[in-house]
């Protein structure tokens, strides 16, 4: 037994026993609230971003002139409704939402679980902040690049899937991880409808020993590791999308693809070529 | 030979703007048309607008006879048979040089990766790219990029290729790369139209040369007309600032 010299030792002392004590009885239950927050931000976040290439494209959709009227109309109705969706997603707070969504859907007579309902609040939300990206995204790529596509009678779905969609993808990782943080962080505002994630456990864990500190201590710490090991994962992605600085040149003859002697290097401006053998 | 192309009193009007004013003229297979004039003058607009790029405000585009400018007609159909190449290249940045090359093929073509491959690489072997096949975009010069953006518009097998001054935004040591591929196409029947500001270009590989003003064609003809005799005082006026220079 170490004596303590002063009366903050003794406090120190006290604390890290009570954060041992309550990870000893607690430990699973935490993880399994990690687990909870890390698996639903994950799926959210991936539903929203599906979401917000849907509603990015829609909204993206070019009416000419030469379409019928119909279409024209149609087309125009469902950017309107999208519109309304996205303003009244991020234009609310999700801990509204979540009630809303839960008590809401029982009073028309839509039972969900509180796993379905958190999901579903979760990915809407995303979506609604992804769609606004994904359309800013699509609007910064150079309309060279659609007019490319459509020089080779590409359609316009065909146009977005294959050339722009994928170089959109790639500006808005950043935004997308962005995303993915607050959801890890966020969803913790579900716990309002009893969603057993890493801020339900520590309510009952603070609420069961009167251990508020310490308990938060432990989640903040778990919230943090979380959220940092994701954002180097993100940037770990960025770079594999990016593909590497140099390519190999084709010497021999190219039908039989071989690649040669030759390295490029790119440089920013201008390039070098060096030997490797 | 069989007209490809009639343009027939074609406009086009940005708002207010008329920019191109009751054009026509007509391709045939094998011509080598040069569209020159000022900047300003309509005429990648008028390129644009063959190539469905722009909506014309009036008139007709009778491809093989069949007016194009209908709502009806699949335009993407229509682009696949009518290639085009960009003065800023518009090369897939997300792709590499095969890439580029294989897409449409696969895509609007119905080709199978197999074939689409092979013929890609036939077409960038003719261009002289083919050693770069797995380079990016963004890892090729100008001029490079320029005979990429060629080899991917052959590789669709069009029928009529449209440049829109390819040259212009090259490297002066650059231009004569991808002149030197469209001069080989020129000679191997390639129907061509070619908005530019390559004189030498017009006078020695076109068939046929169009001088366009303010939206109209001041003067077509053959390019030993045109430049050798001009006709029309504005025509003489652009040619002599082009070539004191
Ligand atoms: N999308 C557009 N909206 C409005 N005006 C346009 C548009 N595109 C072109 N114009 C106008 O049409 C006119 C002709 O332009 P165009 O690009 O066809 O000229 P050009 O002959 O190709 O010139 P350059 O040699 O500089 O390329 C210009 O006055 C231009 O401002
Ligand atoms: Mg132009």
């Amino acid at each position: 037994m170490i004596l303590p010299e002063r009366a903050s030792d003794c406090e120190t002392v006290k604390f890290i026993n009570e954060v041992i004590r309550i990870l000893e009885i607690y430990g699973t239950s935490y993880l399994r609230g990690a687990g909870y927050t890390l698996v639903f931000a994950l799926l959210g976040t991936i539903a929203g971003c599906l979401i917000g290439f849907a509603v990015g494209i829609v909204q993206t959709i070019p009416t000419s002139e030469r379409d019928p009227k119909i279409k024209r109309y149609i087309v125009g109705f469902v950017k309107t409704i999208l519109r309304a969706y996205v303003e009244v997603f991020r234009g609310t707070p999700m801990i509204v939402q979540a009630v809303f969504i839960y008590y809401g859907g029982r009073y028309l007579g839509v039972t969900m679980d509180v796993y379905t309902a958190s999901f579903f609040v979760v990915s809407i939300n995303t979506g609604a902040y992804m769609a606004e990206t994904v359309r800013g995204g699509i609007l910064s790529i150079d309309p060279g690049q659609t007019e490319g596509c459509m020089a080779i009678g590409m359609t316009h779905f065909q146009t977005m899937l294959y050339v722009i969609f994928p170089q959109t993808l790639r500006n808005i990782i950043p935004q997308i991880g962005n995303n993915f943080i607050i959801n890890i962080k966020d969803t913790s505002v579900l716990s309002i409808i009893s969603f057993p994630d890493l801020f339900y456990v520590h309510k009952s864990v603070a609420g069961n020993m009167y251990t508020y500190f310490e308990s938060a201590t432990v989640v903040m710490a778990i919230y943090l590791t979380m959220t940092l090991i994701s954002a180097k994962l993100l940037r770990l992605w960025e770079s594999k999308l990016d593909g590497p600085d140099t390519f190999d040149l084709a010497t021999t003859d190219t039908l039989a693809h071989t690649s040669g002697l030759y390295r490029f290097t790119h440089k920013r401006r201008g390039w070098t070529n060096e030997r490797h053998t | 030979m069989s007209a490809i192309l009639e343009i027939r009193h074609l406009s086009k009007a940005f708002g207010t703007n008329k920019v191109l004013k009751d054009i026509d003229f007509t391709v045939r297979s094998g011509d080598v048309t040069s569209i020159i004039g000022a900047s300003g003058s309509g005429k990648s607009t008028l390129l644009r607008c063959i190539n469905f790029l722009e909506t014309p405000t009036s008139g007709e585009i009778l491809f093989h006879g069949e007016d194009i400018t209908g709502k009806n007609v699949n335009a993407s159909a229509y682009r696949a048979k009518v290639g085009m190449v960009f003065q800023s290249f518009n090369l897939f940045n997300n792709m590499n040089v095969l890439g580029n090359c294989v897409i449409g093929q696969t895509k609007v073509l119905k080709k199978s990766p197999e074939e689409a491959r092979e013929n890609a690489l036939k077409y960038l072997d003719k261009v002289g790219m083919a050693p770069y096949i797995n380079a990016k975009p963004r890892q090729l010069s100008g001029g490079q990029k320029q005979r990429v953006a060629i080899a991917r518009a052959l590789a669709m097998e069009p029928e009529v290729l449209l440049f829109d001054e390819p040259t212009s935004s090259l490297d002066p040591e650059l231009v004569g790369e991808v002149l030197d591929v469209m001069k080989t196409l020129a000679s191997e029947g390639m129907t061509m139209i070619v908005v530019t500001h390559e004189m030498d270009f017009a006078r020695d590989i076109s068939s046929h040369v169009v001088f366009m003003e303010d939206g109209v064609i001041c003067e077509e003809g053959s390019p030993a007309d045109i430049f050798g005799n001009p006709k029309n005082a504005r025509t003489k006026e652009f040619l002599a600032r082009f070539m004191s220079r």
